[in-house]
């Protein structure tokens, strides 16, 4: 699903350099990245994404040389094979749940919206336990809804690859394995893959694999 | 288009306060200078409209604004009062048809104008239901009092007292609308004419009593001789003139020594109006004659003056609202940074960003547009009012 070969990248600011000789992640796999703070775990995912273009190296994300994507080319990638999970959730609060599930479709032309995906919001919504919540906005539900949300809006797309950023940092026990149970699921009904970086050592066991990011570090 | 346009909206009806500020701003900057375009439009239009058909005005030496506005816009401010003479003088020197005015009483906020049948043919006035004034005591009613009193030919109304400290003054006098003019559009839509000898009814010059020389209570005589009978202030004076009492009702004195506010001067000819002028141009001369669109021009040079320096004060307070809007726009884009950062990341173009934030700008400006539209819509149906209210009244 993702192969990584020879990856170099560094920021120009902060003297930051990562260097990744081979990584690779198979389809379905459910993989956590873990590592200190500053180790470069979000600046991984967003090279994944096409956020940003490595200096050197190839990254193939189902097939797909990212780094050769123009960059309309990896919006319309991004928007369409991967779907994020932030730590903040990143729900916009003047939109309803089912508005801000809907967001993706409403911000780019490669996706498109209709009845269909009205309905199929609906559904996962429901499967997700926040079926009575699609009038609310953001505020107005708990911390565990509203990551629930989230994934709602990253599966809605039906992505190849979920990239969840500490998914589960603002959660407390009970939400953070719900959290977990809900992406794990996912990963087995939609067929997709998962990388995540949490700092949660606990959850770590769950996980099919667990890469430890100081390795790739320069 | 339409998802920016809905999210532009989403945003914007849930951040409330902000977009209220913004639209109250925008469109206030808006309707300030078009409002006031409108309102002198209007005021030049009804202004001129009526100077411009009215060719002399005679009056009292003094302001020859005052006397034109009462004259013509039967304005509040009442003018050095003149003499039926000023009237009897144009007539004799056979240059031009006068037409005497007496425009100083009010009833029930609308100005009673006293002058004579001449004035209706002069300004092109119909009756549109009734009659005439034929009768003392009848009065011909504008429009618009018609509409606004709900009057018609056969209800009465009553004139006002001068103020309304004016206890021991004359008592008002209930007249009976004879008819009810056509709309013309004008000031005269606003107006209760009255013959001006029932101006001098109101103002107590002329009234009806009962017959002292047939009275038979002692209390109601002061004097008596065998030519003359002075009669006690305990004497009924008639408040409404009837077919009973009108014979009763007389004017003491001279009637060329009667007040009235001005005379409307209408030259038979150019050369009558010049020669007319030149009449009254003597230094020992107590009337004035005027040219109403030289005056009302020079009302409109000075209306003009200003609205230059309140567009130059607009100017500037838009200038300074644009800038205050322009930082609204500004903070609130560095403060939905993170929000921009993350649907960027989702998969959102920069154009489609730009999009959005032009979508909320759009609908702002949109929102302000339909609000000052609507006020203009209001100002607009109340230019008439407004104008009057702000230069006559």
């Amino acid at each position: 699903m993702i192969n990584i070969r020879q990856l170099e990248f560094h920021y120009q600011i902060g003297g930051f350099r990562l260097s990744i000789p081979e990584f690779s992640v198979e389809r379905g796999e459910r993989l956590a990245v873990i590592g200190p703070s500053g180790s470069g775990k979000t600046t991984l995912l967003n090279l994944i994404a096409g956020i940003i273009i490595p200096e050197r190296g190839t990254i193939g994300v189902n097939n797909v040389k990212v780094g050769e994507l123009n960059d309309a080319g990896r919006r319309d990638f991004r928007i369409t094979h991967i779907g994020f999970v932030f730590q903040d959730f990143e729900l916009l609060d003047y939109l309803s749940i089912l508005d801000n599930i809907l967001h993706p479709y409403r911000i780019s032309g490669a996706l498109t919206l209709n009845k269909k995906v009205h309905a199929h919001a609906a559904a996962l919504a429901q499967e997700m336990g926040i079926g009575d919540k699609l009038t609310r906005r953001p505020n107005d539900l708990s911390q565990g809804e509203k990551q629930r949300a989230a994934i709602c809006r990253a599966l809605l797309p039906q992505p190849k690859l979920i990239l969840a950023d500490e998914a589960t940092g603002n959660l407390d026990p009970d939400n953070k394995t719900l959290i977990l149970d809900l992406l794990f699921r996912a990963v087995e009904d939609y067929n997709t893959t998962l990388l995540t970086v949490t700092h949660d050592h606990e959850l770590l066991k769950r996980f099919d694999r667990v890469v430890d990011f100081k390795d790739f570090r320069l | 288009m339409l998802d920016s346009l809905y999210i532009a909206w989403k945003y914007i009806s849930f951040n409330k306060l902000k977009t209220t500020t913004l639209v109250a701003c925008i469109a206030l900057i808006s309707f300030l200078p078009m409002a006031l375009q409108l309102l002198l439009d209007e005021s030049e239009r009804q202004l001129m409209s009526r100077a411009a058909v009215t060719p002399l005005v005679i009056g009292a030496k003094g302001s020859s604004l005052d006397l034109v506005m009462n004259t013509l816009y039967f304005g509040d401010e009442v003018p050095e009062l003149i003499s039926m003479a000023s009237v009897e003088r144009v007539e004799n020197m056979d240059l031009a048809m006068p037409i005497p005015l007496y425009v100083r009483f009010g009833t029930r906020g609308n100005p009673i104008v006293g002058t004579t049948p001449d004035y209706f043919e002069f300004r092109g006035l119909i009756v549109a239901a009734g009659r005439q004034m034929a009768l003392l005591g009848d009065c011909v009613l504008g429009a618009k009092v018609a509409e606004i009193l709900d009057l018609k030919p056969g209800d009465s109304l009553v004139s006002s007292p001068e103020n309304l400290f004016d206890l021991a003054g004359i008592y008002p006098l209930k007249m009976k609308v004879a008819g009810v003019l056509a709309k013309s559009h004008t000031t005269d839509d606003l107006a209760v004419f009255v013959d001006i000898k029932t101006a001098w009814v109101i103002q107590g010059l002329g009234h009806g009593h009962q017959d002292v020389t047939r009275l038979k209570d002692p209390t109601l005589i002061y004097k008596s001789s065998e030519s003359n009978v002075a009669a006690t202030a305990k004497l009924y004076h008639y408040t409404e003139i009837t077919k009973d009492n009108i014979d009763t009702f007389h004017f003491h004195g001279n009637l060329g020594q009667y007040p009235i506010t001005a005379v409307i001067a209408v030259p038979y000819d150019e050369k009558s109006g010049t020669i007319l002028r030149g009449r009254y141009l003597s230094k020992q001369e107590t009337r004035q004659i005027v040219k109403p669109r030289e005056v009302i021009d020079g009302l409109l040079q000075d209306i003009f003056r200003i609205k230059n320096v309140l567009d130059a004060v607009i100017s500037v307070v838009a200038l300074a609202t644009a800038l205050a809007i322009i930082l609204v726009f500004a903070l609130s884009l560095r403060l939905r940074q993170r929000e921009i950062q993350t649907i960027f990341k989702l998969g959102c173009s920069r154009l489609t960003i730009v999009r959005l934030l032009l979508s909320e700008i759009f609908i702002t400006v949109l929102i302000s547009g339909v609000f000052c539209g609507a006020m203009i819509f209001t100002v607009n149906q109340y230019a008439n009012e407004i104008v009057r209210m702000l230069f006559i009244r």
